[in-house]
């Protein structure tokens, strides 16, 4: 047993569902007691879809249990057939189902339907989504992918977006741009919207665009194995990830286009003068391994970031995320237990972290700017406006996600400049409006930090001397924090026991870069 | 005193009930939680079951996830389910550390859900053995929120149900509030009753464990909420005796259901008349206001949290609506009768769902607006049906008279927001355009 509040994955049933909600013509037969249709609401809330997941529950309840609850599966299974006419449908228990032992495949297959029913196994007890949906898709395409020869033209496949899927609407179609750009055409996009006979067309394309390496691994390596496609492995996420995909491409194909770069603005902001202030922000990265490992090059290369601590939850990239870490000189932090998470960033106490929906609260409550770049997230993080990760659209989009929480240039230092101004200092809220804006509260010296925090961060043997605390107040609220944490530890680590004017900016120069 | 005539062409309850099984698309009793944490605050909820478990709750939870609440999910692995001795030693230990980190806690209830119930792990006598080792600090009891056994809502019956015996015996004639209920609804409620000089009241649950109340032969209970049917039997076991009354729902349920216990004990009319008659009126005006929108309009009741009839009863009765179908996942005589006795006679009754069959029954009838779950209001939205989610009516505030406008409003503001929508090109401006070609 382990005692969980928030889990970054559910269980592997929500994968399945995700596979199964993320085509047509699909249909999922679910072996689950009653109240776990509440997955439903992941979708049509989330992700606003305006039809109901293309899923069946059967809703055993107790009185279920002693009677039959495979007919009841049968059933289910027989009404779902009439009623939505699938191309085909997949079976699979949840984690209560599991325990009772009825064999969803078995008694599918006994019932003589004309159309494919593809079993799942599904280890609710050891496994999560990713696994849930990665295995779900492999399972369908192993069963229905046909032998047959290669299109005419260069095409390709691209594999692993799925419902719930971290910008996957935006970056098939931004992925789709690119590779028409260079002269490949899309045979199937799946499983995003494709149906069963359009997974049993895959083979026709020459190769395929492994898009999420979560979702869409075991297919691939499945469809390289048996259909002698290779798959790219390079995510096109970032300027350079893209220009590699774009060489990797080339190299498998032998095409020689070349996709327009005049819409990429991405590099020329960053080497624009107002990001030299951008320049060794220390970030925190976690989430997903393909995102965190995409982010991790982008912060470094690309924004100029220093990274200070990278990790991801889903246990199956753990070894590319080790390998990534060090090649950064920092330790990985593979683990699925957010109280972990949060104490790595407290110790670390970057200045920016990208993460999850999870780690945005522990940014807010740390007072540290954070940036969602992996799922888990909220419904604000499925965007009405084209917002993919992938290609050049894909760069231009996350440079300002990534910049807008920062304070950027000439604001930081214009905060600098007047921090002493009469009606500019903190006290004075945070509207010029003088008389109009609300006053902070009594006694607030720590900026965004909560009081809790505060508290807990001042070792109980060091107290600062009055000139050096009012010097602290003039520190720019939003890096106040991590400056008497600094000199706080700088302190500490030199056995004072009081902290001056002095020690103070002892601090700033030991910790200057 | 102002009793609710009972409609013209009859009520319902005699009117015969639909009872269908099939799928179900409800949330199981685990949500709960959610609402009851906030209420007992001293409380944690350990519930005993698998990551989809920890999941529905982090979905229902949604941000209130991330403000440290007082409830997790020990979540089975394989070991766990390998063998059965195991489960328990697990158990003593995530315990022990629980309440090691958070010695603020005095009542831990083990919530059992399908998995724990499906391979039996036996949580009652967990729940004994563990309060032996915590006592007199903390008390540990046990239920199940597992959808097997329970809908939603129903998890809170099932907690409070659990909590009735171990209450202390008392012979004094008191009242009794069951039900859970916003801390500014209760506050409310206590002074309406204080006014008529009924007291002390008694609660369950109570904001801290050191409130509890007792209960004993001299009791009379009152429920605010209609699905606390295992509570209520409960109850009746300890000799308590329960004033059968209509929700407190609208002007018209909340003066019947404090009439009913004003009746029990002994309120002249002219004391209800003066504590009733101030808040009566505000609720009237709020709930005119409110259901402009609503007069002469459909309603479609889907299956959720069993507080379907006696809404149905308020939107009917006060804000001039229609029942097309009033759905309820359970019906229970002694707890909906009430309200069923004063709902006009009309609307389909049905107890249980398929839901397939009842979507069917939905989109032939065209309502003008559903009160349906999360699952199916975009889906129903997109096929052009106005939908109110019905999870928001168990987590707002609407008992009793200050909030009838406000629960009139939740009903009127997706159809208010239909009629201020206006994405197309409307006539006039496809006019302008031509006419500056």
């Amino acid at each position: 047993m382990k005692l969980t509040v928030w889990t970054y994955e559910g269980p592997p049933h929500v994968g399945a569902m995700r596979v199964a909600t993320a085509m047509k013509g699909l249909h999922y037969v679910l072996h689950a007691p009653q109240g776990d249709t509440y997955a439903d609401l992941l979708f049509t809330m989330i992700e606003r879809r305006n039809h109901r997941p293309p899923v069946s529950y059967t809703t055993f309840q107790a009185r279920d249990l002693g009677a039959d609850t495979a007919t009841l599966f049968k059933t289910s299974c027989q009404d779902a057939v009439d009623r939505f006419d699938p191309e085909a449908i997949i079976v699979g228990a949840s984690c209560t189902a599991e325990l009772i032992q009825d064999d969803p495949a078995g008694l599918a297959e006994t019932m003589g339907l004309s159309i494919p029913v593809i079993p799942l196994e599904l280890p609710s007890y050891s496994r999560k989504e990713n696994f849930g949906a990665d295995e779900t898709f492999y399972q369908i395409v192993r069963s229905l992918a046909q032998p047959q020869e290669r299109t005419a033209r260069v095409t390709c496949n691209i594999l692993g977006p799925t419902a719930l899927g971290f910008r996957a609407r935006d970056d098939v179609e931004e992925l789709t741009g690119l590779l028409s750009e260079m002269g490949i055409d899309i045979n199937v996009v799946a499983p995003l919207n494709a149906t069963p006979s359009d997974i049993a067309r895959l083979p026709a394309a020459h190769f395929n665009v492994l898009l999420s390496p979560e979702t869409g691994e075991a297919a691939a390596r499945f469809l390289e194995k048996n259909h002698n496609q290779p798959f790219t492995k390079v995510v096109p996420i970032g300027v350079g990830a893209t220009h590699d995909f774009i060489s990797e491409v080339a190299a498998i194909t032998g095409v020689s286009g070349r996709p327009d770069e005049s819409r990429l603005r991405m590099p020329w902001w960053s080497r624009s003068v107002d990001s030299t202030y951008l320049t060794g922000k220390r970030v925190f990265i976690f989430g997903d391994g393909t995102h965190v490992a995409a982010q991790a090059r982008i912060a470094r290369d690309e924004m100029g970031f220093e990274v200070v601590g990278i990790g991801c939850y889903n246990r199956e990239m753990a070894r590319p995320i080790r390998a990534l870490a060090k090649e950064y000189g920092v330790a990985a932090l593979i683990t699925d237990d957010y109280l972990e998470v949060e104490a790595a960033i407290e110790n670390l106490s970057p200045e920016m972290i990208l993460g999850t929906q999870m780690e945005r609260h522990i940014g807010k409550r740390l007072g540290i700017p954070c940036a969602v770049i992996s799922a888990p997230v909220h419904v604000q993080d499925f965007p009405a406006r084209y917002s993919p990760q992938v290609g050049f659209e894909g760069a231009n989009v996350i440079f300002d996600t990534l910049i807008h929480p920062l304070v950027m240039g000439l604001e930081e230092h214009l905060l600098t400049m007047f921090r002493d101004d009469f009606e500019f200092h903190d006290a004075a809220g945070p509207s010029h409006h003088g008389g109009h804006s609300p006053l902070p509260e009594a006694g607030a010296s720590g900026g965004s930090l909560p009081a809790k925090m505060k508290d807990e961060a001042v070792p109980d043997n060091v107290i600062w001397l009055s000139d050096a605390e009012r010097e602290l107040k003039k520190i720019p609220f939003f890096v106040r924090g991590k400056a008497r944490r600094n000199t706080e530890a700088f302190a500490t680590e030199k056995g004072l026991h009081e902290i001056s004017l002095d020690t103070l900016y002892e601090a700033k120069a030991h910790y200057a870069r | 005193m102002n009793v609710p005539l009972p409609p013209t062409n009859g009520g319902c309850r005699t009117a015969p009930v639909l009872k269908e099984r099939g799928q179900r698309e409800v949330f199981c009793g685990l949500t709960g939680i959610i609402w009851l944490h906030r209420k007992m605050q001293d409380a944690f909820f350990l519930v005993v079951g698998s990551r989809t478990c920890a999941h529905l709750l982090q979905s229902a939870a949604g941000v209130m996830i991330f403000a440290e609440p007082r409830f997790g999910t020990a979540i089975l692995e394989e070991q766990d389910l390998a063998g059965m001795a195991d489960a328990h030693q697990e158990l003593d230990r995530e315990v022990e550390r629980l309440l090691s980190r958070r010695p603020d806690i005095r009542q831990l209830f083990l919530v059992g859900s399908c998995p724990s119930e499906v391979i039996k792990i036996d949580l009652a006598r967990a729940a004994e053995r563990l309060s032996q080792v915590h006592a007199p600090h903390v008390r540990v009891l046990n239920y199940s929120g597992s959808g097997i056994e329970t809908t939603f809502t129903e998890g809170e019956d099932a907690c409070l149900a659990s909590m009735v015996p171990v209450l202390k015996d008392t012979t004094a004639r008191e009242l009794l509030v069951v039900g859970a209920l916003p801390d500014v609804v209760e506050d409310q409620m206590v002074s309406l009753l204080n006014d008529m000089g009924i007291g002390p009241i008694r609660l369950l649950p109570a904001r801290r464990i050191d409130d509890t109340t007792a209960v004993g032969e001299n009791t009379v209970f009152a429920l605010t909420q209609p699905f606390l049917g295992d509570t209520h039997a409960a109850l009746e076991r300890r000799g308590a005796r329960h004033l059968a009354a209509p929700f407190p729902f609208g002007d018209e349920g909340t003066t019947a259901w404090l009439r009913a216990i004003a009746i029990e004990f002994g309120v002249s009319e002219e004391t209800f008349e003066a504590v009733t008659a101030a808040p009566r009126a505000r609720a009237r005006k709020a709930i005119a206001q409110a259901a402009e929108a609503l007069r002469g309009k459909s309603v479609f009741f889907f299956p959720d949290s069993q507080l379907e009839i006696p809404l149905a009863r308020f939107l009917t009765r006060e804000c001039g609506m229609t029942a097309v179908e009033v759905g309820s996942p359970y019906i229970h005589d002694a707890l909906h009768g009430p309200d069923l006795d004063l709902l006009p006679a009309g609307p389909q009754i049905s107890e249980g769902q398929d839901v397939d069959k009842q979507l069917e029954r939905a989109r032939a009838a065209r309502p003008d607006l559903t009160v349906c779950g999360l699952g199916l209001a975009n889906p129903l939205e997109a096929e052009g049906l106005s939908t109110k989610w019905a999870i928001e009516l168990v987590f707002t505030p609407v008992h009793f008279y200050e909030q009838a406008g406000d629960l009139a409003g939740l009903f009127s503001r997706p159809l208010r927001r239909k009629a201020v929508l206006h994405m197309q090109a409307t006539s006039s401006s496809i006019e302008t355009r031509e006419a500056m070609r």
